[in-house]
């Protein structure tokens, strides 16, 4: 028996859950978003600025839930700063200490590119008033000289929590080193199918998410390898998952994998969009349940 | 530093009087566990279970029997933190809540301490818990209070039979290997010590004498340091990440564009 099995459980549960996914949404959103302004066109603009207003928002949420599920949320702080001495508080070997100044980082790019995305919006749609013009001055330079770092600090949000959890010594979580990948290649796909939904809700026609649906569809089927690869890597620990649990996870791979990539290669005018990414959003979410709430019971 | 101080023991003298546990809960003032309200688990005279945050001692009771129920013999064990030489549980602390003392021996600093839990988790014995008082995590302090005015730990001090034996960590490995020849000597060859020497986590400051293998009591049979993993994942997250930016460009470029060609109109602007 893996001397995993020996351990107790932290009892992370539904906020951690929670945190994951919208951990990697928000980084997911951002670094997307980024990409498209990058290497995109002008018709992606809309498509970028969802991925930075929504970006700031959820990260906004994952302070506010990682600060509840604390024993003593009021110490939230003492993650950034040593009580005792009130010096800077970083262990670069503790995922959750560098995820910690992640956070705080990203957090800072975030709300910078979602200032001058919203005076970007306002102005488009000619609500500008004197303050958004303002804002939009000040911090649309700012934004696009912070973007790359956000996009990197982004892509670190949506993966150290794989890491995390597999720096301890817990069953599933410590019997594999692709949990970091996993959650990364999750935050992708998800991130993705939000902006996909969010730009449909918008009334951005089919012609202007093609391009995303594309590199929706390329994320999931990586991420079907990463899980296969995954459950390999467990090797007989993944016996572990033969009940309701593995069950569900199965369940994931064929609702929030397969069957969005079927709805996708086979499009039909009536279907509404909204069906395959919405599909993805709700299997990233079971992914992080199934792996987080499973070891909690061993 | 002053001298490295911990615990031997020798589980072949405990009578399960769970001495050690009344001893540690009160002078640690531990709340009980239910408000007070007596459960039993039906697991042997075991009602204690497992170490937490209120339970800092634990007196394991193992009944074994052979197949045919004619032999049996009952192991039992003053389970504890082990203060290991490379604790993982101060390894991943975020927040600088867990420190080595002078003593060698590890404690959780419960003022500095947020209740993340993150070294439950990394703890490779399971013996970290929430302490529902304060909300924090807890676990044996080796007594460091009572250590620094030269008492001794309040669980060695009760133990009638001297299972748990307390001294600088030479002396009690040397006390150790006496005992262990001894039985050895007397047929009882399977005694063995757990965690007295450096390849398990650099050493365990609070190790066992066992009569069976580690598993049969609760004990893990090779704990490792939960930053083993760090290096691995973070190559596979970085090669993840390689890979969506490269899948992003592909998807995301406009067809034609070459590098190094002066933004057009068609590229956005802002963000």
């Amino acid at each position: 028996m893996s001397s995993t099995f020996f351990t107790a459980s932290p009892e992370w549960r539904w906020f951690i859950v929670a945190y994951f996914f919208l951990g990697g949404l928000a980084g997911g959103s951002y670094f997307l978003a980024t990409l498209l302004t990058r290497f995109g066109s002008e018709r992606d603009r809309p498509l970028a600025r969802l991925g930075y207003l929504v970006a700031f928002p959820i990260v906004c949420v994952c302070g506010l839930v990682l600060t509840v599920d604390l024993g003593r949320p009021e110490r939230f702080w003492h993650m950034l700063v040593q009580s005792q001495t009130f010096r800077p508080m970083l262990k670069t070997f503790s995922p959750m200490s560098s995820g910690a100044w992640v956070i705080l980082l990203f957090s800072g790019c975030a709300f910078v590119t979602f200032a001058a995305a919203l005076a970007d919006w306002s102005t488009e749609r000619g609500w500008s008033t004197p303050a958004f013009l303002r804002l939009g001055n000040v911090a649309a330079p700012l934004g696009r000289l912070v973007t790359g770092l956000g996009a990197i600090l982004g892509l670190y949000l949506a993966g150290y929590t794989g890491v995390l959890i597999s720096v301890t010594n817990r069953p599933i979580w410590a019997d594999t080193t692709l949990l970091g990948l996993t959650f990364l290649i999750s935050a992708a796909s998800t991130s993705g199918a939000l902006l996909i939904l969010l730009g449909a809700w918008i009334g951005l026609s089919r012609d202007r998410l093609d391009r995303l649906e594309r590199f929706d569809r390329s994320a999931l089927i990586l991420e079907a390898v990463v899980i296969v690869s995954l459950v390999a890597s467990l090797g007989r620990i993944a016996t572990v998952w033969l009940d309701g649990w593995g069950a569900l996870l199965a369940a994931m791979v064929l609702g929030g994998i397969a069957l969005p990539l079927l709805l996708d290669w086979r499009p039909t005018r009536n279907r509404p969009m909204w069906i395959a990414p919405a599909l993805v959003l709700v299997g990233g979410l079971v992914l992080r349940m199934v792996i987080i709430l499973s070891s909690g019971r061993l | 530093m002053a001298q490295a101080m911990g615990f031997y023991t020798d589980t072949t003298v405990c009578i399960g009087c769970k001495a050690c546990e009344v001893a540690c809960k009160e002078w640690n003032q531990l709340p009980a566990r239910n408000g007070g309200v007596g459960t039993l688990s039906g697991n042997s005279y075991d009602n204690t279970l497992r170490l937490d945050g209120i339970h800092w001692r634990h007196v394991k009771f193992i009944e074994q029997f052979s197949a045919d129920r004619q032999d049996a013999r009952w192991l039992m064990m003053s389970d504890v933190c082990k203060h290991c030489v490379n604790a993982g549980c101060l390894e991943v602390c975020p927040t600088g809540a867990i420190i080595r003392t002078e003593f060698d021996t590890v404690v959780i600093q419960s003022d500095a301490c947020n209740g993340c839990r993150d070294c439950i988790g990394a703890c490779p014995f399971g013996v970290i818990g929430v302490n529902p008082v304060s909300g924090t995590a807890q676990k044996c302090t080796l007594c460091y209070d009572r250590m620094k005015v030269g008492l001794e730990p309040a669980c060695a001090k009760a133990c009638p039979t001297r299972s748990i034996n307390f001294g600088p960590i030479a002396d009690l490995k040397e006390m150790a290997k006496a005992r262990v020849g001894q039985l050895h000597a007397a047929g009882e060859d399977r005694a063995h010590l757990y965690g007295a020497d450096e390849t398990m986590l650099g050493g365990l400051n609070s190790f066992y004498l066992l009569v069976d293998k580690p598993e049969a009591y609760g004990l893990p049979p090779d704990p490792r340091m939960p930053s083993r993993n760090l290096k691995p994942s973070a190559f596979w997250s970085t090669l993840g990440a390689l890979a969506l930016t490269i899948m992003g460009v592909f998807h995301f470029r406009e067809r034609g564009a070459r590098p190094g060609r002066p933004q057009g109109p068609g590229r956005p602007q802002g963000i």
